[in-house]
């Protein structure tokens, strides 16, 4: 880990890597929730599974987290460093004259995301883990989608939800095409990727604040 | 043209500096940057007073001293050019602009506007080199066949001046784009394949050593770069760092 933290492109493949890995967990965490809006039945046996299939539980859960831990943490040392690498600042910077808001300024959108993650790891995660390990309720495969639908009852809560999306479609837009670049990705697919990427930014984010605003919009009733 | 002039003055490295008001009367629209900057130390000198200092040496856009922080733009508001081809044309009568050097903690200010640009010759001594045998009998460089696209990015990345502008339009002083051009003139021709690894592990390293920033990928130092070099410069020496790295 002194050799990643002392070289600054091993910095960059640590940082483009685990981007990487969360775009790719993204992808899957969309499509389940997407079943919460679609039906129901498939939303709760989709999470059911993801609950106590111990390779789920055990293995990609905690790979999950320390992929973020690291991406968060790299992104600190990366931003503490280049902070540093200035010295003295200009009087006058015109940073958007040659180049966007968004690239330079990750540091921001991930922030945000961050705590974000911190809210939603305490609405989901932290209940999870104590109804199943604190409080050692029984497995009961039908409650999940209520207790998500059940969730976005209170405004604040979708207004937060929607609002970190914002910040996080910002972040990939620079972020997902830029983890190519990172690992040395330029050439003729290039301007592939840049599209690709940024319709990624756009949709996915999208579809989880549409699913937000969706169970908000329609709640259970009985 | 009247213009009204900011400019960092420092007397020398340990001082603090900051920044002194100029107006300038009679600046003609043809008269280069640096042209209008002798006309103000002209003035200064028959005034007794020092003379801002500045870096330049060809003037003619190929030697890469000229470093200058305009307005907030490095080699100031035209793009593909150093300051010594930016003239006063680009500016209006009555206009304000703000000189300040080159702003980054491996590039430590000596005087006034000139900074210390050594970090990039220790860089470049660290692996921007190939070793041939110069004997009398030098075998002829074009007994090598290299593939046109391969000779023309070499080219490209050779165009580099070394002036530091990437750097300084960096937001995080990264050094990326200056290495990385110097890596790709050899990496691509077939000369610089004996030494291809070292080169590259060398020379990120010395960069990391000087104390220039991590890449974020904003392409910033392209659309500044007086020289065009090009982003895929960057990801060519990933390509060849982290291949050389797996090598080990
Ligand atoms: C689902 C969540 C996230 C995803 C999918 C994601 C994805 C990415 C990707 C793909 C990159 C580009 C890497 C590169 O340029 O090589 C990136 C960069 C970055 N991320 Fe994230 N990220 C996420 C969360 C976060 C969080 C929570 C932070 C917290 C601070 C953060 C901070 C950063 C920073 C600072 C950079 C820029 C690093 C640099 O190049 O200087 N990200 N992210
Ligand atoms: S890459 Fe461009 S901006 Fe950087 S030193 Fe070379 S010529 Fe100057
Ligand atoms: S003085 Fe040589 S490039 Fe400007």
């Amino acid at each position: 880990m002194s050799g990643l933290i002392k070289s600054s492109l091993a910095r960059k493949y640590v940082m483009a890597l685990s981007g990487l890995f969360l775009v790719i967990f993204l992808v899957l965490h969309v499509t389940i929730n997407l079943a919460s809006v679609i039906s129901p039945d498939f939303f709760n046996e989709a999470s059911h599974f993801m609950g106590y299939n111990p390779i789920v539980q055990f293995a990609m859960q905690p790979i999950l987290i320390i992929g973020v831990i690291v991406h968060f943490v790299m992104g600190f040392v990366l931003e503490i460093q280049n902070r540093n690498a200035r010295g003295v600042g200009y009087i006058k910077y015109q940073g958007g004259a040659n180049a966007s808001w968004v690239s330079r300024n990750m540091i921001i959108s991930g922030l945000v995301v961050l705590a974000f993650l911190g809210l939603h790891f305490y609405d989901f995660w932290v209940h999870e883990m104590a109804y199943k390990y604190v409080e050692a309720n029984p497995e009961d495969p039908t409650r999940y989608y209520a207790e998500t639908v059940e969730k976005f009852a209170p405004f604040w809560r979708t207004v937060i939800y929607v609002v970190s999306f914002v910040l996080l479609s910002l972040h990939l837009w620079h972020g997902f095409a830029s983890s190519f670049q990172s690992m040395g990705v330029n050439n003729k697919y290039t301007p592939g990727i840049k599209k690709f990427a940024k319709a990624f930014a756009v949709v996915v984010p999208l579809a989880f604040a549409f699913i937000a605003i969706y169970h908000h919009l329609n709640p259970i009733t009985h | 043209m009247k213009i009204y002039l900011k400019i960092w003055r420092q007397k020398n490295a340990n001082d603090k500096g900051g920044m002194v008001d100029y107006t300038l009367d009679g600046v003609e629209s043809d008269m280069s940057f640096l042209e209008m900057l002798d006309v103000l130390n002209e003035e200064l000198i028959a005034k007794g007073e020092e003379p801002v200092e500045f870096d330049h040496d060809c003037r003619e856009g190929i030697c890469g001293t000229c470093s200058l922080m305009i307005n907030g733009r490095p080699h100031g508001p035209d793009s593909r050019i150093t300051v010594c081809q930016l003239h006063m044309r680009s500016f209006d009568d009555g206009d304000t602009i703000v000189i300040e050097p080159w702003r980054a903690k491996a590039f430590p200010v000596i005087k006034d506007l000139i900074v210390d640009r050594t970090a990039f010759d220790r860089i470049q001594q660290a692996g921007g080199y190939i070793s041939v045998n110069t004997s009398g009998r030098p075998v002829d460089a074009n007994a090598i066949p290299i593939e046109k696209d391969a000779a023309d990015a070499s080219f490209n990345a050779a165009t580099c001046i070394g002036c530091g502008a990437c750097v300084a339009a960096c937001k995080n002083a990264s050094a990326m784009l200056f290495t990385s051009a110097k890596v790709s003139q050899f990496a691509l021709l077939p000369q610089g394949q004996v030494e291809a690894a070292d080169r590259v592990m060398n020379m990120v390293r010395q960069m990391d050593l000087e104390g220039f920033g991590n890449c974020t990928n904003t392409g910033a130092c392209e659309v500044e770069c007086p020289k065009g070099i090009s982003l895929e410069n960057i990801a060519r020496m990933n390509r060849e760092y982290l291949a050389a790295s797996v090598k080990g």
